[in-house]
């Protein structure tokens, strides 16, 4: 409450724009000169996304592998990751505070279950679009499971994992914002302190849209690094 | 029984020996099927030997082929390579001593053509040295430029993956290949213009190879041995491809060799193969008296007027002979003539199509070596052509 309480006081500070804030307007000057406070949590809300998709990657890469080798474990998967998925984010963050308390750990534990559907699917469907002659090719020639694994599904599974881990990023950049519940900050918690003055809702709002936006354009660049063959054209 | 026999005919170019192969009472049975896929099948493939495993879809060609690399396994019974069982190799291991290219190709589409190449020297631990020298000696040897090796597989024709195919398959230099159709998936014309292009490098090479298909004529042009597969696997010949055609040993390979084997046996043949007739060869100016004497020592009626060099001018009129001297009436032309290194079937062709009975067959000098006829023909078709059988009448008139 008393966070509410500060940031009331802080609007109310006549500045160089004062009559500006003071009708809730879209205030430029207001912005400029304020900048700096939306900084730190920026910086909270891409930890808040990059933490959550690294370790969700780590687990659905490991869940694709296991069930790339026992066909029958897909289902429980997809099943039990979706029930994750279909969790309300903000019910999320509250069921797991007893058990988490509030903070970091709350918010990532809640993030991380709703990018494993979206990247598990995505690696499976990678891994299972690799043509059946490619796989006779290269097991005829004597590559062992593993080596056919890291030398030749995954990599052509490349850009459809790329593809899940980009929807995955943007989608947790959105949930982020509802961190706040968790006590995790991020620009959520921006929102929120002042969210009925417009020109604040509009800057952190803005900086989520820009921060998924630049995520995105960066994955994007790194998928093109690592698929050259993808461009390569007679 | 089956010895390390393996022999070094090829060139240096060829440092691995050849495999000898054997499948002895192989059989498969998939769970669940009654009837066998592969049903107690034996044979012998010598070293360097191209062995073409043939017959219509479902004979189990393919399966026969994919046991002897471990990619389907053996129910009962054994194939020895170079004598030891593939049962009690590791696979992995196994198969990367034996080349292995298939109909589909099935490059790896986000590697380079040298990074395609170099799958089994890669896993073998060769050094980068080694494996970059190999990929530009196996790309000389299939005719692609040097600068295909950065491409990757979507940038090159139809023809050319099929090549890199063969090469991926060749690059560590296998005692043993296994080869599904692997000139299947291109136009007929790019498809014979690989198959000489492999029997030229396996002229080379001398690998032992099992190469499975389900068109004869390709069974034909490329075997030096055909297994002629039916239904369940069963074995219904193994032969040269002369033999096959001359003697198919029951209904189904007759059937399956086609009515037309006759003329593919003429394929197989060239013209220097067969007894040719002598004709009798004339000078302008002889003494009528000496040209008939030659006329009566030879094998056809009629004279072929030639020069000094017994170039054929063209086939002599009655009426050259009405003087003392012969003089140069011709009847007709010398036109059809064939060499002796043409293929019977051309030949044979050239003289149907030029509605002559006698066709003049030339040595590398261009002088005559003697007269191709209907006849003649017909004579090699009823000869065997290896050795004498008896009961064999196969030939249609």
């Amino acid at each position: 409450m008393s966070r509410f309480v500060l940031a009331q006081l802080k609007i109310e500070k006549p500045g160089g724009s004062g009559s500006c804030v003071a009708d809730n307007d879209f205030c430029p000057e207001w912005i400029a000169e304020n900048l700096d406070r939306y900084w730190t949590p920026l910086l909270e809300h891409l930890f808040l996304t990059i933490v959550p998709v690294v370790i969700g990657f780590a687990i659905a890469m490991g869940l694709a592998v296991l069930a790339h080798r026992r066909r029958w474990l897909t289902g429980p998967i997809v099943t039990v990751t979706g029930i994750f998925f279909a969790i309300p984010s903000v019910a999320a963050f509250f069921l797991l505070q007893p058990i988490t308390g509030l903070g970091y750990t709350t918010a990532i534990v809640a993030l991380v279950s709703y990018t494993l559907l979206i990247i598990f699917r995505n690696i499976t469907n990678g891994l299972r679009n690799v043509p059946a002659e490619t796989r006779d090719a290269a097991v005829g020639q004597g590559l062992t499971d593993r080596q056919l694994l890291t030398r030749v599904e995954l990599p052509m599974a490349v850009p459809e994992i790329m593809a899940g881990l980009r929807i995955a990023t943007s989608t947790t950049v959105g949930l982020a914002a509802l961190a706040v519940f968790a006590g995790a900050g991020g620009l959520g918690s921006e929102i929120l302190t002042d969210r009925y003055f417009k020109s604040n809702v509009v800057v952190a709002g803005g900086l989520a849209v820009l921060l998924a936006a630049v995520l995105d354009l960066a994955l994007l660049g790194l998928q093109r690094l690592l698929t050259p063959w993808q461009r390569a054209r007679a | 029984m089956t010895k390390n026999t393996a022999h070094t005919s090829g060139p240096s170019a060829n440092p691995t020996p050849a495999a000898t192969l054997e499948f002895r009472h192989a059989q498969k049975v998939y769970p669940g099927s009654g009837e066998p896929a592969i049903q107690d099948l034996s044979l012998e493939i010598s070293a360097g030997e191209i062995c073409v495993l043939v017959g219509p879809s479902g004979c189990g060609k393919t399966t026969a082929m994919r046991m002897v690399n471990r990619m389907i396994d053996l129910s009962d019974g054994d194939i020895l390579l170079d004598g030891g069982s593939v049962r009690e190799r590791s696979p992995a291991e196994l198969r990367r001593e034996i080349g292995y290219a298939i109909q589909q190709i099935g490059l790896f589409p986000h590697q380079t053509i040298a990074e395609n190449i170099t799958t089994v020297p890669k896993l073998l631990g060769w050094s980068k040295d080694r494996q970059r020298a190999r990929v530009t000696e196996l790309l000389n040897l299939i005719g692609l430029d040097a600068d295909m090796a950065a491409r990757y597989p979507t940038q090159l024709s139809g023809g050319q993956r099929q090549r890199v195919g063969v090469a991926r398959a060749l690059a560590a230099d296998p005692p043993l290949m296994l080869m599904d159709e692997p000139f299947g998936a291109v136009d007929p014309i790019a498809r014979a213009r690989l198959q000489n292009e492999f029997l030229r490098l396996q002229a080379q090479l001398r690998k032992t190879i099992v190469f499975v298909t389900h068109d004869i004529d390709e069974a034909i042009k490329m075997g030096d041995k055909i297994a002629v597969l039916k239904q369940g696997g069963v074995l219904a010949q193994y032969a040269t491809p002369a033999d096959l055609l001359m003697y198919p040993a029951d209904k189904f390979v007759e059937d399956f060799v086609g009515a037309d084997r006759a003329l593919k046996r003429l394929a197989l043949q060239r013209v220097r193969d067969i007894d040719l007739w002598k004709a009798a060869l004339v000078r302008p100016g002889e003494p009528v008296a000496q040209a008939r004497a030659k006329l009566a020592d030879a094998d056809l009626p009629i004279a072929m007027l030639v020069d000094d060099e017994n170039r054929p001018q063209g086939w002599l009129s009655e009426r050259a002979f009405a003087g003392e001297r012969v003089t140069s009436d011709l009847r007709s032309p010398a036109e059809p003539v064939a060499d002796l290194d043409d293929v019977l079937r051309d030949a044979l062709s050239d003289l149907l199509s030029s509605q002559t009975r006698y066709g003049a067959v030339l040595d590398a000098r261009g002088a005559m070596a003697g007269v191709l006829s209907l006849e003649v023909i017909q004579q090699f078709l009823h000869a065997p052509p290896t050795e004498a059988r008896s009961g064999a009448e196969l030939v249609p008139e």
